[in-house]
C-alpha cells in the first residue's frame, strides 16, 4: 500500500494539480460565462419562442407546437430567400478568397512602400460597416458616381441596385471590398510563414512560379484557407445591414437573404415566433456547413498541427 | 471588543444609508419620466413639443417628457421592437396605415373616459371624420394630432424659368389636371431641373403614390379592404401615365435619383403642408401652394393622418394619458395647428390657421387645407398592414423598369397579395 493511500495520511486539499485547475477555471469563467448567457441561453430561448405564436400589440403568447415549422416547409417565398442567400454566399466566397489570395501574393512582394499598400488595403476592414454601405449606396445610384466614372468612358451604366440583374452582384462586390483585406492579411500571415527554403529547392530543381504556387504555396498555407473559407461563410450567411440599406430585399425578393427574411417576419410583421424558427433554421445550415467543411480538413488542409 | 465595534459601525452605517436609500425611493417614486416616440426630428417641431413638455411640467413638476424621433423609414418596426424588448415609450405617433393594427389589438389604452374626465376636456369637438380611424365600439384610442391633406409645392422660378405654366396661373385658367402639371414638370426637366416629386416614395413606400392614383379613382384596394385594386383599369390607366412619366417624359425623377424639392432641384413636389418648415430660409425660391391637380375622377383630396397614443405596455399609463390630454387640449392644439391641421373642428378656420401658419396665405389655407380635409379621404390601411406593404413593393418592383408590361405587373401584384387581403 502507497502511503497516499494510507488512511491516516492527511492529504493537502489545494494540491498543485487542482491550483492549476481552479486557476484554469477562473481564465475561462468569463468566457465561459459570456458564451452562457449571450449564446446559449439565447439558442434556447429562441428554440421556446420557436414553438410559440408572439404577437407583439396584443400582448399574446401562445404555444403553438411544431406549428410553425410547418410552416417553414410550406412558405412558397423560402426557396427563392434560401436561393438568393446561395448565390449571395458563393458570390462573396469565390470573390473574397481569390482576391484576397491575389492580393496577398502582390502584398508578399518586397518592395518601396508595400506597408502603405498593404495599409491601404486592410483600411475598409475597420470602417463602421453601415458608413461604409451608405456611402457605396450613393455610388452606386443610377446618378451616383459609379455611373459618372463609366459616363466618363462613354458607358450608360445600370440602375445597379434596382434591377434583378445587378442588384446581387452590387451586394456582393461592397461586401467583398469592405472584408477582403482581413482575409488579405490572413493570407499575408501564412505565406510569410512558408520556409523559404522550399522555394529556393524548387528553384534550383526549375520549377516554374505557378508550379510553386501550385505544389508549395497552397498546401503550406491550406490551414489558413481552411479557417478563412469558414470564416467567410459563416459571415456571408449572416448578411443584413447591406441588405438592409443598398436594396431592402429588392428588387422583387432577389436580394432578400435567410438573416434578411426572418427580420423581416420577426420585426416587421411582428411573427416573432416564426422569425424564431428562421434563426434554427439559419443555425442548422451554419452548423451543418462548418461540420462539412471541418470534416473536408482532412482531404484538403495539409500541415495542420 | 472588535465584533461590539463593527456592531456599532454597521448601526452608524445603517444610520446615514438607510434614511438616503427611503428618501431615494420616495424621489424614484415621484418622478415620472415619459418617453414620446416621434418620426420628426425637425426642430421646429421638437422646440413645439418640448415647449409643450415645459407647460406641462408647471402643474407637474416631476414629469419630464421626452421626445425620440425614431427613423420614418422603419419608425414602426422600431416601434414594435422596442415594445417586443420591454422597451416601449409612454407615447407614440402612429401612422394612419397602421392604424388598425394598433387600434383592433388592445395595444393601445383605451381614452374616451380618461379624456372626458378632465376638466375643460371637450372631446366632442374632435370631429367625428377625424377620428373614425382611430375609435373601436366606440371607445377612441388614439388622438388624431395631425390630419393632413396631400397637397402640391411649386417652385414657381424653376416653372417660369423653364417657360411653363406655373400652377396657380393652370388654375386660374381652369386647367390644374395631372396632365398639365406633368407638362410644365416636362418642361423643367428638359431645361436640366427636375419635376414632379412625390416625396416619401422613392420606389419603395408605394402608398405614399394613393395622392396620385386617387385622380383616377383607383385605391389599393376595396373599402372593405378585401379586394386588391391594382390590376383594375383605373390603377392600370394611372400607372401607365406614371410609368410614361418616369420613363419616356423624363416629368418624374426615376428609381434611384435623390431629389429634393425643398433644396431647389425640382419643380413640384406632392406631399403634406407639415413640410412647408423645410422650405430654405437661406437662399429661398419662391413657391406656392395648391391642391392636387384634377385627374379623370375631377377634383379629389387625400388626407395622411397620424394618431397620438399610450401604450398599455409603457411604465406610466396614467400620467402619459395626463400629459396626451394636455398635449391635445384645445390650447395645445392650436399651437401644434402651425405644423399639424388640427382635427378640432372649432380650431378648422381661415383665422386659427392663418395666425399658427404665417408662411400660408388665407387663400391657400381655405383652399389646400381647410377644403382639402373636410372633402378628404385617409390613405388605406389594413390588418398586417407591413406583411402587405411588403408583398407590394416587391412586385411593384418590376414594374419600375423601361420596358415593364404595366398590367401583367399589376396583375402579379393582385396574385401576391390577395391570399393576404382575404386574411
Amino acid at each position: 500500500m502507497s502511503a497516499s493511500a494510507s488512511p491516516n495520511s492527511k492529504r493537502p486539499f489545494w494540491t498543485i494539480a487542482r491550483r492549476d485547475a481552479a486557476a484554469g477555471y477562473i481564465f475561462i469563467a468569463p468566457q465561459l460565462l459570456g458564451t452562457i448567457i449571450f449564446v446559449l441561453i439565447p439558442l434556447g430561448l429562441v428554440f421556446y419562442y420557436s414553438l410559440h405564436e408572439w404577437n407583439v400589440l396584443a400582448n399574446t403568447f401562445t404555444f403553438v407546437g411544431d406549428a410553425n415549422y410547418q410552416l417553414l416547409l410550406r412558405d412558397p417565398n423560402l426557396p427563392q430567400v434560401l436561393w438568393a442567400s446561395a448565390v449571395f454566399s458563393a458570390g462573396l466566397v469565390v470573390l473574397n478568397m481569390s482576391l484576397a489570395l491575389l492580393l496577398a501574393v502582390l502584398m508578399d512582394q518586397k518592395l518601396k512602400g508595400i506597408v502603405v499598400f498593404r495599409t491601404l488595403f486592410f483600411s475598409p476592414v475597420v470602417v463602421s460597416l453601415v458608413a461604409w454601405t451608405i456611402v457605396w449606396s450613393f455610388l452606386l445610384q443610377v446618378n451616383g458616381g459609379i455611373n459618372g466614372l463609366l459616363s466618363m468612358i462613354g458607358v450608360e451604366g445600370p440602375n445597379w441596385l434596382r434591377q434583378p440583374g445587378t442588384a446581387m452582384i452590387s451586394v456582393v462586390v461592397v461586401q467583398v471590398f469592405k472584408n477582403v483585406g482581413l482575409n488579405m492579411i490572413l493570407f499575408l500571415a501564412a505565406l510569410q510563414g512558408a520556409p523559404k527554403e522550399l522555394y529556393e529547392a524548387a528553384r534550383v530543381d526549375g520549377a516554374p512560379a505557378f508550379k510553386q504556387f501550385r505544389r508549395i504555396t497552397l498546401p503550406m498555407i491550406s490551414p489558413t484557407i481552411l479557417l478563412t473559407s469558414i470564416i467567410t461563410i459563416v459571415g456571408s450567411l449572416q448578411v443584413f445591414a447591406q441588405i438592409a440599406i443598398l436594396t431592402k430585399g429588392g428588387p422583387g425578393v432577389s436580394t432578400t437573404v435567410l438573416v434578411y427574411y426572418l427580420y423581416q417576419q420577426a420585426f416587421q410583421f411582428n411573427f416573432f415566433g416564426y422569425g424564431s424558427t428562421l434563426s434554427i433554421l439559419l443555425f442548422l445550415i451554419v452548423a451543418v456547413l462548418t461540420f462539412i467543411q471541418w470534416q473536408m480538413r482532412k482531404r484538403i488542409v495539409f500541415y495542420e498541427n | 471588543m472588535t465584533h461590539i465595534s463593527n456592531l456599532k459601525a454597521s448601526a452608524a452605517l445603517a444610520g446615514i444609508l438607510l434614511p438616503l436609500a427611503f428618501g431615494g425611493v420616495a424621489w424614484a417614486q415621484d418622478a415620472v419620466n415619459l418617453r414620446m416616440t416621434t418620426w420628426s426630428a425637425n426642430e421646429a417641431h421638437m422646440a413645439l413639443f418640448n415647449g409643450i413638455a415645459e407647460e406641462f411640467k408647471k402643474t407637474h413638476p416631476n414629469v419630464t417628457v421626452t421626445f425620440e424621433p425614431l427613423p420614418f423609414d422603419n419608425y414602426t418596426t422600431t416601434l414594435t421592437t422596442q415594445i417586443a424588448g420591454g422597451n416601449a415609450p409612454d407615447l407614440a405617433w402612429i401612422f394612419e396605415t397602421s392604424a388598425i393594427d394598433f387600434v383592433s389589438s388592445g395595444a393601445l389604452v383605451p381614452l374616451t373616459e380618461r379624456f372626458n374626465a378632465v376638466e375643460g376636456y371637450n372631446l366632442a369637438d374632435v370631429t367625428e371624420s377625424a377620428t373614425a380611424l382611430w375609435r373601436r365600439d366606440g371607445e377612441l384610442f388614439a388622438y388624431p394630432f395631425s390630419t393632413s391633406p396631400f397637397a402640391m409645392f411649386a417652385n414657381t422660378d424653376l416653372i417660369t424659368a423653364a417657360g411653363a405654366k406655373t400652377p396657380s396661373e393652370l388654375i386660374a385658367a381652369g386647367e390644374w389636371t395631372w396632365e398639365n402639371a406633368l407638362a410644365s414638370a416636362k418642361a423643367v426637366a428638359d431645361a436640366g431641373k427636375d419635376g414632379i416629386v412625390i416625396r416619401d416614395f422613392n420606389y419603395q413606400n408605394w402608398q405614399n403614390l394613393t395622392a396620385y392614383f386617387r385622380a383616377w379613382g383607383a385605391d389599393a384596394w376595396s373599402a372593405d379592404g378585401k379586394t386588391c385594386g391594382f390590376n383594375t383599369p383605373e390603377m392600370v390607366e394611372a400607372m401607365t401615365v406614371f410609368h410614361n412619366a418616369v420613363f419616356k417624359d423624363g416629368s418624374l425623377p426615376g428609381p434611384g435619383e435623390n431629389v429634393d424639392f425643398f433644396t431647389g432641384d425640382a419643380a413640384m413636389t406632392v406631399t403634406q403642408i407639415s413640410r412647408a418648415s423645410l422650405l430654405p430660409k437661406e437662399d429661398p425660391f419662391n413657391w406656392e401652394l395648391v391642391p392636387l391637380p384634377a385627374g379623370p375622377v375631377g377634383t379629389y383630396s387625400v388626407v395622411g393622418q397620424a394618431g397620438v397614443g399610450v401604450l398599455s405596455s409603457g411604465k406610466n399609463v396614467d400620467t402619459a394619458v395626463e400629459f396626451l390630454a394636455f398635449f391635445t387640449n384645445a390650447e395645445n392644439s392650436a399651437k401644434l395647428a402651425s405644423f399639424f391641421p388640427p382635427a378640432r373642428a372649432s380650431l378648422l378656420n381661415t383665422v386659427t390657421l392663418a395666425s399658427t401658419n404665417p408662411l400660408l396665405t388665407p387663400e391657400q389655407i381655405e383652399n389646400v387645407v381647410i377644403n382639402g380635409i373636410s372633402t378628404g379621404n385617409v390613405v388605406a390601411g389594413h390588418t398586417n398592414y407591413a406583411q402587405i406593404q411588403q408583398t407590394v413593393r416587391a412586385g411593384l418592383d418590376a414594374l419600375w423598369v423601361a420596358d415593364a408590361d404595366v398590367a401583367a405587373v399589376l396583375d402579379n401584384v393582385c396574385t401576391s397579395v390577395s391570399p393576404l387581403l382575404m386574411r
